[in-house]
């Protein structure tokens, strides 16, 4: 029988308190059919938490910066569609690897950032966790109206004369921060993996947008616990088992889904 | 009288350069008026334009001070898949100035990516004329819709429209004969 010990309490909290706001925001991601954001983002937060460990900065705030730094480009560069978040993929990974193969943190910690680290994660890390569980909760309450409106009648602002982007921008830095804390957590493929999949599933089944967002938070929550556990029982890396685990149970819902209709 | 809710002075407005104009009109409370013209002859960059998103070349573009508009688009937004129902939409769109025509009832509960384009458009006009916004632009506002559609929306616009104007553009002359107080031709 095996027994969940204590010492594996801050990693679980941390994780699920950033699978739970990852499977939200994602889902507004979907909606604004920026999902590849996420990804961009994930690699500038690696690339910046390196150059951070490499002047001895902790992970999570390293990850924030560089984040943070992408979506403040994003918007106030007022760039459109995917390609700014294909470059920011490239310039993350290529600096990503550069600043591993010079300086002594060696190729280990930038494939550790790469697949993730969840059972070193520490008190840092769970407050980390814990701010943005609290920021995700309080800002999308005030945001997801505005987002959905612009999303559906993108004209609406413009005609009257508010400042849109601001609320873009929050929502970016959001986003930004999001990915920095899962990334600098759980790694980067696991953090876009729940970003991704989750919504990907919700977009499919549900039948509204408050069921959108309840199968998203249950699916994505309830499959990082069964990822958790199962890594430990089969001492496998986290984030592989967790996206395969994510994979395997969306990809099979949505393929019986769709034969359902055929 | 009451003071326009908008007013056009010799306007001429386009994007790179100018796509259509010199215009002169106004639209007062209560007014429902229709730009008639072949199509691309420049009737959604005007539209664009009142709505802040094309560019103006000369003329003058008055609003009434605090005014504020709702802009039904030609094409409303529509993903591949889209979980929100019709409540969803129209709760998003804040169209609760009255209850929906009956005829849209039966769509709120279904999903707004399973309607079909003319039950999807007739949605995305209530949604907009629902609003309480003081002025409203339909851009082609019978684009996919059926006679029947068509008849609904022309009723709703003989409604009494209060204190709000509505502003719509269409190439069908014979439908804003029907809903509109007056229509304005543009060449």
């Amino acid at each position: 029988m095996m027994t969940f010990d204590t010492l594996f309490a801050v990693p679980f909290l941390s994780g699920l308190l950033i699978a739970a706001v990852l499977s939200a925001v994602g889902v507004l991601l979907r909606l604004r059919d920026e999902w590849l954001a996420a990804l961009g983002f994930a690699h500038l937060a690696g690339a910046s938490a390196l150059i951070g460990l490499a002047i001895h900065l902790p992970a999570v705030l390293g990850a924030t910066f560089g984040a943070a730094l992408g979506a403040l480009i994003k918007t106030l560069g007022r760039f459109r569609g995917n390609s700014v978040y294909a470059l920011m993929i490239l310039a993350g990974w290529s600096i990503s690897l550069l600043v591993a193969a010079n300086t002594a943190l060696g190729s280990a910690i930038g494939h550790a950032m790469v697949e993730g680290q969840l059972y070193f994660a520490g008190v840092p890390h769970l407050t980390a966790a814990i701010l943005l569980a609290v920021a995700t909760l309080a800002g999308l309450y005030w945001l997801m109206p505005i987002i959905i409106r612009d999303r559906l009648f993108p004209g609406h602002d413009a005609a009257n004369r508010l400042p849109a982007w601001r609320w873009h921008l929050v929502f970016d830095l959001l986003t930004a921060t999001s990915m920095a804390v899962a990334t600098a957590t759980l790694g980067l493929m696991a953090a876009f993996a729940l970003v991704f999949i989750p919504p990907w599933l919700a977009f499919r089944l549900a039948k509204s947008w408050k069921q959108a967002l309840m199968i998203s938070l249950i699916f994505g929550t309830a499959t990082y616990i069964g990822a958790f556990l199962l890594a430990l029982r089969l001492d496998q890396p986290f984030a592989p088992v967790l996206a395969a685990l994510l994979l395997v149970i969306a990809g099979g819902v949505r393929g019986h889904w769709k034969s359902r209709e055929v | 009288m009451s003071l326009p809710l908008l007013n056009a002075d010799g306007l001429v407005t386009g994007y790179t350069a100018p796509v259509i104009g010199p215009l002169s009109f106004s639209v007062t409370p209560g007014e429902v008026v229709g730009l008639w013209g072949a199509n691309g002859c420049g009737k959604s960059t005007l539209l664009r334009a009142i709505a802040n998103k094309a560019r103006v070349f000369a003329g003058d573009l008055q609003r009434k001070p605090g005014l504020t508009l709702a802009w039904q688009m030609q094409q409303p937004i529509r993903l591949d898949e889209m979980p929100l129902n019709g409540h969803d939409y129209l709760r998003y769109a804040k169209a609760d100035r009255e209850t929906p025509p009956e005829r849209l009832r039966p769509w709120l509960d279904r999903r707004i990516d399973a309607l079909s384009g003319g039950q999807f458009q007739l949605l995305a006009v209530w949604a907009i004329l629902g609003g309480w916004a003081d002025l409203v632009l339909l851009d082609e506002p019978t684009n996919n819709l059926d006679p029947q559609g068509e008849r609904i929306l022309a009723e709703i616009l003989k409604n009494e429209q209060g204190e709000r104007a509505v502003l719509l553009v269409s190439h069908e002359h014979r439908f804003l004969e029907q809903a509109c107080d007056r229509v304005i031709k543009i060449a």
